[in-house]
C-alpha cells in the first residue's frame, strides 16, 4: 500500500482545461471521494493517476516515488471501470487471475489466491460461471476480485456502482468499506453521489469544472464549506444563503440580514463593502415566533421522523428541517430562529468562506 | 434491450405478412438454386447426355465428367485398347469404352492447389493487416485519419481491373507475373481496404476499457490487443475473411491477365477444359462443382459469425 500525491495535476484537451491544477494526498490506507458533477473531471484525474492519460502539467507521485512518466502497467495500481471491463471471453476465476498471469505467478498459486480472493468477497460459488450471466453485484464483486487479487499499491474506482439499482447500492456501499477496512488499500473512490461519498469515505475532494473546491473530512465538508459550490452541492437539502450587503470588520460577532440582526461566530477577516451570504443549513433553522426574522409558509415535504418546510422569505426560499409533529398552514407567518454557532459567511463575489472561529476550528482538530 | 422501440425488437409480424415473406424468401432461393443445380446434375450426365435436346431431367448418372476434369487422355484404335488387358478403375473403364486411354493427371488439381493457396494467403494477409491497421485507426489519433481512411476507401472506388495493365508491364518487371506470391499481394491490396473499413467499425465497439483494464493489469498493449481485442474481434473477423475468400477466390479478370502457368488459378483454367476432346460440359460441370466447395465449407462453418457480421455489429452487447 502506498500514498498518493498529486501536484498541480493539469489537462487539457486542445483549448478546454479538464483538470486545472489540483493537489492533494491520500495517505496510506486512506479511502478518498472525489465527488462532482458530470463531466467536472473526475474520471480524467482518474486516469491520470492511472497513467491512462498524460498529464499536460503536473505530478503524481505513488509512495513516494515519481511515476508521472510511468506506464500504466508499471505503476502497480488497480482500476475498477464503471462498467466494470470484465472479459467477456473468460470465466470468473480467469477474469479474476488475469493480472496475476501477466505477472507470471505459478499456476497453484494462482488458484489458491483467486480462491482467497473469492472468498473474502463471498464469490467462491460463482467461479467457474460465465461472465455474461451475471448479475450487477456479482459483476462488482468479480471486478473487485480482479483489483485485489494483484494485493497492489491502490485502488482506483470509477463510479463503480452506477450502473447498480439504488437497493443494490446501499448493499454494495457497506460491503466496500467493510472490505475497505479490513483491507485498508490506498482507494480514491468518483463519484456524482454525496450521500455515497459521505457514507465511505475518510477524505472528500470536491470537484467543480476541473477544480477541487474542497479537500476534508465529511464532517469538515458538510460543516464548513470552503465555498457556495461546495455548501450547496452537499446536503439534501442543501444549505440556505440569505444574501445580504455589508462590509465586515475582524471580530464582529453579528451581521444584520434584511434589518435583523443575527449573531454569528467571530469574524477573523476584514471585507470592504459587498454582497455576502449566511450559509444556514436547513437542520439548524428553529421556527419560534420570538424571532424578528420572519416568513410565510410556502410548502413542506413530509420525511417520516422530521419535514422540511419551505418559508418565503424576502431574500428567497429558506428550507428548514424540523420535527415532523410541528404543523403549518400555507402562508401562515413564522419567525425563524439559527442556530449561531454554525453560521457561515461567505463572500458572494469569489464565492469563499469567510474566515472565522467557526471554519478556525477546522485549523485545529 | 427490453425496450419496445430499440431497433432490433420490432412488432411482432401477422401470420399474413410472414406467409408473404416466406414466399419470396423460398421463391427467391429457388430461382437462384436452379443453374447450381444444373451445375450439379450435369457433372454427372456422360457427354451426350449433357447436350441433348430437349435437355434430359432424368439421366444415368456417370463419374465420367469426374474422370475426364481428372485426367488428360489420347484416343487409341480399339486392337490397342483390347491387349491393355482388365481397367484399374472406373475411370480406365469409361475411358476405355470412348475408345481412348488415360495419359496421365490434368492441370485441374494443381490449380486448384493454387486457387487455395492463393485465396487463403491473401485473405490472411488482407484480414491480418486490416485488423492491425483498423485497430490503430481506432485507438490511436492518427494524423489525418479521416483522409487516410477516404483514400484506403478511393482505392475501392474504380474497378480494381482499371489498373490491370499498369499492373501487368509492373508485374513483368518485377518478375511478379504468373508467381503465388504476385497474386496473394495483388488479392491482398485489393482486400485490404474492405477489411479496413469492416474491422475498424467492429473495433470502434469494442470498449476501451477491456484493453486499458488489461494495461493497468501488467500487460503491453501487443499482449492487451492478442488477449483481450482479439478474442472480441472474432465475429468480425470471421465475416471479414469471407468476404476477402469469396473475392480472392471468384476473381477472374486479373487471374487470366497475370497467371498462364505455373500459378494458374481454377477460374481461368475452367473454360480450358472445354476445349479438349469436343464440347466436354459434364467435366467443366464437375470443375465448377468442386470449385464451389470450399466456399460452402468455409461459409457454413462461419455462418453465425457471417449472419451477425452482415449486421455490421448492430446485435453486439
Ligand atoms: N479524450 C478527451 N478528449 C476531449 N475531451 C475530453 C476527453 N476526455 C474527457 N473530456 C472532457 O473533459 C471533461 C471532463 O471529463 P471527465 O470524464 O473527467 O468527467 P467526469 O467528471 O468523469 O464526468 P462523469 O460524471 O460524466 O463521468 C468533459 O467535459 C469531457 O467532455
Ligand atoms: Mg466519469
Amino acid at each position: 500500500m502506498a500514498e498518493i500525491r498529486i501536484e498541480n495535476l493539469r489537462k487539457e484537451f486542445g483549448a478546454f482545461v479538464a483538470v486545472e491544477d489540483s493537489s492533494f494526498v491520500v495517505r496510506d490506507g486512506e479511502f478518498l471521494a472525489l465527488l462532482g458533477p458530470s463531466g467536472c473531471g473526475k474520471t480524467t484525474t482518474l486516469r491520470m493517476i492511472a497513467g491512462l492519460e498524460l498529464p499536460t502539467s503536473g505530478r503524481i507521485f505513488l509512495g513516494g516515488e515519481d511515476v508521472t512518466l510511468n506506464r500504466a502497467r508499471e505503476r502497480d495500481i488497480a482500476f475498477v471501470f464503471q462498467l466494470f471491463a470484465l472479459y467477456p471471453h473468460m470465466n470468473v476465476r480467469k477474469n479474476i487471475g488475469f493480472p496475476l498471469v501477466a505477472q507470471g505467478v505459478s499456476k497453484a498459486e494462482i488458484r489458491s489466491r483467486v480462491e482467497e480472493t473469492a472468498r473474502l468477497l463471498q464469490i467462491n460459488n460463482i467461479l467457474d460461471r460465465s461472465v455474461s450471466g451475471l448479475a450487477g453485484g456479482d459483476r462488482q464483486r468479480v471486478a473487485l476480485g480482479r483489483a485485489i487479487v494483484r494485493r497492489p499499491k491502490c485502488f482506483l474506482m470509477d463510479e463503480p456502482l452506477g450502473t447498480l439499482d439504488a437497493e443494490f447500492r446501499d448493499l454494495m456501499v457497506r460491503e466496500l468499506r467493510e472490505l475497505h477496512n479490513r483491507i485498508h488499500a490506498t482507494t480514491v473512490y468518483v463519484t456524482h453521489d454525496q450521500l455515497e461519498a459521505m457514507a465511505m469515505a475518510d477524505k472528500i475532494a470536491v470537484m467543480n469544472h476541473g477544480i477541487i473546491e474542497q479537500f476534508g473530512t465529511p464532517q469538515e465538508i458538510y460543516n464548513r464549506p470552503a465555498t457556495m459550490y461546495v455548501a450547496d452541492f452537499i446536503g439534501s437539502p442543501p444549505m440556505n444563503f440569505l444574501r445580504f450587503r455589508s462590509s465586515l470588520q475582524k471580530g464582529v460577532r453579528s451581521v444584520s440580514v434584511d434589518g435583523v440582526a443575527i449573531a454569528v461566530p467571530e469574524v477573523h477577516q476584514d471585507m470592504a463593502e459587498g454582497e455576502l451570504a449566511l450559509g444556514v443549513r436547513p437542520e439548524d433553522i428553529r421556527f419560534s415566533d420570538a424571532s424578528a426574522l420572519r416568513g410565510a409558509v410556502y410548502g413542506s415535504e413530509y420525511h417520516g421522523t422530521n419535514q422540511i418546510v419551505a418559508v418565503e422569505m424576502g431574500n428567497g426560499l429558506v428550507k428548514a428541517r424540523v420535527p415532523a409533529d410541528q404543523n403549518f398552514q400555507i402562508g401562515e407567518t413564522v419567525g425563524l430562529e439559527l442556530n449561531h454557532s454554525k453560521l457561515s459567511l461567505f463572500d458572494c463575489a469569489s464565492g469563499r468562506a469567510v474566515a472565522s472561529s467557526r471554519y478556525a476550528e477546522a485549523h485545529h482538530g | 434491450m427490453s425496450s419496445v422501440n430499440s431497433a432490433h425488437s420490432v412488432v411482432e409480424p401477422g401470420a399474413m405478412s410472414k406467409r408473404i415473406a416466406a414466399s419470396i424468401v423460398i421463391a427467391y432461393a429457388v430461382i437462384t438454386m436452379i443453374p447450381l443445380v444444373w451445375i450439379f446434375m450435369t457433372s454427372f450426365k456422360s457427354p451426350p447426355d449433357s447436350i441433348s435436346y430437349p435437355p434430359k431431367i432424368m439421366f444415368q448418372p456417370t463419374l465420367e465428367g469426374y474422370c475426364n476434369l481428372f485426367t488428360t487422355r489420347t484416343r487409341q484404335t480399339s486392337e490397342y485398347i483390347a491387349s491393355l488387358g482388365t481397367p484399374t478403375s472406373t475411370c480406365d473403364e469409361t475411358t476405355r469404352s470412348r475408345n481412348m486411354v488415360i495419359a496421365g493427371p490434368s492441370n485441374y488439381w494443381p490449380r486448384f492447389k493454387n486457387s487455395l493457396l492463393i485465396a487463403f494467403g491473401s485473405t490472411f494477409l488482407a484480414v491480418s493487416l486490416g485488423t492491425l491497421a483498423a485497430y490503430g485507426f481506432s485507438r490511436f489519433r492518427v494524423p489525418l485519419a479521416d483522409d487516410l481512411l477516404f483514400f484506403i476507401l478511393s482505392t475501392r472506388m474504380m474497378p480494381p481491373i482499371a489498373v490491370a495493365i499498369p499492373i501487368y508491364l509492373m508485374y513483368r518487371q518485377l518478375g511478379l507475373s504468373d508467381t503465388a506470391l504476385g497474386m496473394i499481394l495483388l488479392y491482398t491490396a485489393v482486400n485490404v481496404s474492405l477489411a479496413v473499413w469492416l474491422l475498424k467499425g467492429f473495433i470502434d465497439e469494442i470498449p476501451r476499457e477491456y484493453e486499458e483494464a488489461a494495461m493497468i493489469d501488467g500487460y503491453t498493449r501487443m499482449q492487451a490487443f492478442f488477449k483481450v481485442v482479439l478474442p472480441q474481434a472474432t465475429t468480425g473477423i470471421a465475416a471479414t475473411a469471407i468476404f476477402c475468400l469469396i473475392f480472392a477466390w471468384n476473381e477472374y479478370a486479373f487471374a487470366v491477365l497475370l497467371t498462364s502457368g505455373e500459378a494458374q488459378t481454377a477460374p481461368p483454367f475452367i473454360p480450358t477444359i472445354i476445349g479438349e476432346g469436343g464440347q466436354d460440359w459434364p467435366a467443366v460441370a464437375a470443375a465448377t462443382t468442386i470449385f464451389l466447395v470450399p466456399i460452402l465449407v468455409f461459409t457454413i462453418l462461419l455462418r453465425k459469425q457471417l449472419l451477425r457480421g452482415i449486421t455490421f455489429g448492430a446485435v453486439r452487447k
